[in-house]
């Protein structure tokens, strides 16, 4: 299990990262942490011809702290959200989001940024991001920036809005109020494996704010709105029937069982979070 | 005690392992040598028509139309109605599971050699592929091995008389178990690597193996070679579990190649080598009725066993070690006067079935523990009270049960009873009710097992084995130092051997552990043992060390009493010197008069020296047989099918201990192997027979936040027929975490109407069974 040979870049500024990915007859492969993309590199699943590491990139790992966001740095680890070095958006959030995510040697490689493009259905970040209505900002060999809103970000099992030509730069999330609830809950065979079922739902009464998101599905996160409404409204937790019902408008077809842990993980982690009152 | 039999020791071994300084086959540095990777079959069965080998690597890879030499690894038996197999460690004509070797590709690094195996273009016809044992036993299927008739390794029958068991019954029970096909996964995968020793004339093969001295004989045979033209060296290995004790097809491809080119080549399995050409264990299926009066006594058992072995019978056990075993070992400890059973030995398109740590008694106990509590449900008793009243009493020992095992000594219904109360069970039954008003699904199992180890030549030899292990044989040296040397061909590879075996010298000689050295696994450095497996080694190894170290002793009294001016009767051994009175002389004096002052010594002088090697076998054949009862408190949780454990409890005996530290790693090494078999491990295929648990993400194993925290007793019942009293411990503690937990998660689930028969109970199959038993109660409400 080694890797087909490849060509290693190490830019040391992000002008430098994007102008190397201006040749477009060069199969290349950014890499921001490897911790998906190093194992996919050992089974030969993936064989680039050129990788360009930006997980060192001083410009991808600064926080900007705005008075109704925080925008994070895409090549910040998973090990510094768990550590708690990072402002929070939402009290708490990011952070018992981080410290579930594999384990600490995986955590202390990976980045926000990387898990994003990686976007494995069952992986945290894409369904907490969707939850706290995050948006990706976006760069181009060109130069030019846009921002994603991550409900438009991923658009199935390990694809994305993000050209062969772009590298995300950061993550902004909006602040929330002190009034704000949030919950996640996930299912998983052992601690560390992906999820089998995620949930999560973030409320805040301020903004006038809800949102209830399915992870571990089969693609993109799935955002269910009338869940949304209806618990805000309720400050209840939702029936399993009422759940599964929705999931099955929302996924039809979706695996009895992926079903049922999918109604529970909303029902645990709307109960977190209607306690955390 | 000292550093002698029974001392908590540190083990030697330790220091170099956790300090990264062990050498293992991946450590091994060798200027020329050449790393190789294979190309291995992407298909189930097919017809292997072409290998077509890029003109620039004619001489970089191999196929089976250059190892012509080579014989194919034909495991025979003496069994009537056994066929065999024949393995060739290159296909040729045919490929029969997903990752049989093809093609062997050799270069300065790994990655090239993977380079040069991808541009190897393979041309196979697919023919029909066998997954599952029930389809390759029906009358159409195609055929694995073509000059078969059928698909069956192997049938066995055992026919008791069932009649009062049939006439007598008021409850019978029946029940289909399955346990799921499982990998090994030592920490260190498979590694070989062969060079041919110019000067010696031989070709050296260091390899990651149990059972070095089997495997020169298997080089040997296979290669077409000598057996004095082959020395074979086991350095540090990581792990065997069974794995490691037969012939790889790899072992003999990288030392032809070796030989070859007569330059130094390796091959280090990956996991995902490992995951797919190693799935290769522990895949049952079985039919059970079971008879039993009303209090629970069971009169007799009527059972089929299915063993989905694969494609390949493997060198020197054969595929039909794992039913032979399973078809003896189902009655386990209980008393059960019926007995019928057929067990199937099934070729698929899999890899070649290997006996892992259990050997068949995972299955055996899970499926005897799961119909015991059946029965207990069925009568309404407790199952731990039913479970007791079925054991063999300690009374009736040594006891021949119905498949005529000798139980050497023990009293199993004490192990159901100490586990009983340390688990708590009157006080866990009244918890259980209050979390079940709760809605929390507790549950208590219990699973007891015998496992018979260090079974020797007969045993062997009426399962029909090509190889029968004998005399297990160790060198006792004083050196000239006078410290202590004791050779070995066993083989020492998690299980700590190397320190218990010291201790045994150490309890005749006196000499402190620190000052005994044990050699072990090179098979140019120590007598012929056929290794360790079948929890053998502390028994076979630790008695023939036992047996010269006692000689040894006796000839240093001997030439202690001539310096000392005295008879040797009256010399004692103590404390590394040898005593008459309160005169003594110390060792290193009486090793330096044997080996540089030998002016020192009389004339008459025991010429046969301070150099002892010794055989040795149990005084029976029939192995002798440790115990133990395991108790497992759960929690399921209804709604996510998940199980955490509250409590674990293991009560075992193992005879006398010779170090209970080591005794207490091996068992929660062997328990947590035990709980991965229990919850987790299962390797799925496709129905094209592709595995689709070729990665660690797949296929899950426990991890430290997955296990309980185990809590160990133990009594001691010494064996009256091995040196002292020693019985082989190594395997057993992964025996019975199957039935246990299982036992548990249905006793748990039972106000649900749930009942799970199957390994692994994963979250998947509890949720499922659930949502279909509460279906089923929305119909019939």
């Amino acid at each position: 299990m080694k890797p087909v040979g490849f060509q290693f870049a190490q830019p040391e500024t992000l002008a430098e990262a994007t102008r190397m990915l201006r040749d477009p007859g060069e199969d290349t492969k950014i890499m921001a942490g490897g911790q998906s993309l190093g194992p996919m590199l050992n089974l030969r699943l993936a064989r680039p011809e050129k990788i360009i590491s930006i997980a060192g990139l001083s410009e991808l790992r600064v926080v900007d702290e705005g008075a109704d966001f925080i925008e994070f740095g895409a090549a910040l680890r998973h090990a510094e959200f768990e550590d708690g070095s990072l402002p929070e958006p939402i009290d708490g959030m990011m952070r018992h989001v981080a410290r579930g995510i594999a384990y600490r040697p995986v955590r202390n490689r990976g980045t926000i940024g990387g898990s994003l493009c990686h976007a494995d259905p069952a992986a945290d970040w894409i369904t907490a991001l969707t939850a706290l209505g995050a948006t990706v900002r976006i760069v181009s060999a060109k130069g030019d920036t846009r921002d994603v809103d991550m409900t438009r970000f991923m658009h199935g099992a390990y694809r994305t809005e993000v050209n062969s030509d772009e590298i995300v730069t950061s993550v902004i999330v909006p602040r929330y109020s002190p009034s704000a609830v949030w919950g996640y809950y996930k299912t998983c065979r052992k601690v560390g494996e992906f999820a089998d079922a995620i949930a999560a739902w973030v409320a805040d009464p301020v903004k006038r704010y809800s949102r209830v998101v399915f992870g571990a599905t089969a693609g993109a996160p799935i955002i269910s709105v009338p869940l949304s409404q209806q618990i805000a409204t309720t400050g209840e937790v939702p029936g399993k029937d009422v759940i599964k019902t929705e999931l099955e408008r929302l996924a039809p077809g979706l695996d009895r069982v992926k079903q049922h842990l999918l109604a529970v993980a909303l029902q645990r982690c709307t109960k977190q979070a209607l306690n955390h009152d | 005690m000292g550093t002698g039999i029974g001392a908590r020791v540190a083990r030697k071994e330790d220091a170099r392992l956790l300090s990264g300084q062990a050498r293992f086959v991946g450590d091994l540095k060798f200027p020329r040598l050449l790393e190789a990777a294979y190309v291995r079959s992407p298909l189930a069965h097919g017809r292997l028509k072409s290998v077509t080998v890029p003109a620039k690597y004619k001489d970089r890879v191999f196929t089976a139309s250059d190892l012509t030499d080579v014989l194919p690894i034909r495991p025979e038996s003496s069994l009537p109605g056994y066929k065999a197999s024949e393995h060739y460690p290159l296909a040729k004509d045919k490929v029969r599971f997903v990752g049989e070797c093809i093609a062997i590709c050799v270069a300065p690094t790994r990655a090239e050699a993977e380079d040069i195996a991808d541009q190897v273009v393979v041309d196979i016809d697919p023919l029909p592929p066998l997954v599952n044992a029930a389809d390759a036993k029906s009358k159409d299927a195609p055929l694995v091995h073509d000059d078969w008739d059928d698909n069956l390794f192997l049938t066995t029958t055992f026919d008791g008389d069932m009649a009062f068991a049939e006439k007598n019954a008021t409850v019978v029970i029946e029940r289909e178990y399955n346990t799921a096909r499982q990998c090994m996964n030592p920490m260190e995968g498979k590694g070989t690597l062969s060079h041919w020793d110019e000067k010696a004339g031989q070709l050296v093969v260091y390899t990651s193996t149990q059972v070095p001295h089997l495997i020169r004989t298997g080089v040997a045979q296979y290669l077409q070679m000598d057996q004095g033209q082959v020395r074979v060296i086991a350095p540090d290995v990581g792990g065997g579990f069974g794995y490691k004790c037969v012939l790889q097809p790899e072992e003999l491809s990288v030392s032809w190649v070796a030989r070859k080119l007569r330059r130094p080549v390796r091959w280090v399995e990956d996991r995902r080598e490992h995951l797919v050409a190693g799935a290769n264990t522990r895949q049952h299926h079985y039919k059970i009725k079971a008879y039993a009066d009303d209090r629970g006594k069971l009169l007799g058992l009527d059972a089929e066993i299915t063993v989905d072995v694969g494609a390949y019978s493997v060198w020197p056990f054969t595929a039909c070690l794992e039913a032979a075993q399973a078809g003896g070992n189902l009655p386990g400890p209980y008393a059960l006067e019926g007995y019928r059973c057929k067990t199937y030995s099934v070729a698929t398109n899999k890899p070649g079935f290997t006996p892992y740590r259990g050997v068949a008694r995972p299955g055996v106990c899970f499926a005897m523990e799961l119909t015991i509590d059946a029965i207990a449900r069925a009568v309404g008793r407790e199952p731990a009270d039913v479970r007791r009243e079925n054991l063999v009493p300690g009374s009736a020992m040594p006891y021949t049960n119905v498949t005529g095992k000798f139980y050497d000594s023990g009293d199993y219904q004490h192990s159901i009873s100490e586990a009983t109360k340390a688990i708590g069970l009157e006080a866990f039954r009244k918890r259980q009710k209050e979390a079940r008003a709760q809605g929390r699904f507790l549950g208590l199992g219990f699973g007891t097992f015998t496992e018979q180890s260090a079974h020797g030549t007969k045993v062997f030899a009426s399962w029909g084995l090509p190889l029968v292990p004998g005399y297990e044989q160790a060198m006792v040296k004083l050196t000239p130092s006078g410290s202590v040397e004791v050779r070995s061909g066993n083989h020492s590879f998690g299980q700590g051997l190397e320190t218990t075996i010291g201790q045994v010298a150490s309890e005749w000689l006196t000499v402190d552990i620190s000052k005994i050295n044990v050699v072990m696994g090179d098979t140019g450095m120590t007598p012929y043992s056929t290794g360790a497996y079948a929890s053998r080694g502390m028994v076979m190894a630790g008695g023939a060390v036992s047996k010269a170290a006692e000689e040894l002793a006796a000839r240093i009294r001997v030439h202690a009493a001539h310096l000392l001016q005295c008879d040797a009767e009256d010399v004692t051994l103590k404390g590394g010197k040898a005593w008459r009175g309160a005169a003594s002389v110390d060792f290193a004096d009486i090793a330096r008069a044997w080996y540089l002052r030998p002016d020192q010594l009389d004339e008459d002088v025991d010429t046969a020296g301070l150099e002892v090697t010794q055989g040795y076998k149990p005084d029976i054949d029939t192995g002798v047989f440790t115990y133990a009862t395991h108790a497992a408190i759960v929690e399921v949780d209804a709604e996510t099918g998940k199980v955490s454990f509250e409590d674990y409890y293991v009560f075992e005996d193992c005879g006398r201990r010779v170090n209970p530290m080591i005794l207490e790693g091996q068992t929660y090494g062997g328990a947590a192997q035990g709980i991965g078999t229990a919850l987790f491990e299962e390797v799925l295929y496709d129905p094209s027979g592709q595995p689709l648990t070729s990665t660690l993400a797949d296929y899950i194993l426990p991890g430290p936040a997955e296990l309980p925290h185990f809590r160990l007793g133990h009594s001691e019942t010494p064996s009256p027929y091995t040196r002292h009293g020693i019985k082989g411990v190594g395997e057993g503690a992964a025996i019975a975490p199957g039935g246990a937990v299982l036992n548990a998660i249905n006793d748990a689930l039972e106000p649900l109407g749930v009942e799970i028969n199957e390994l692994p109970a994963t979250p998947h199959k509890i949720l499922s069974a659930i949502i279909d038993a509460d279906h089923q109660k929305e119909v019939a409400g």
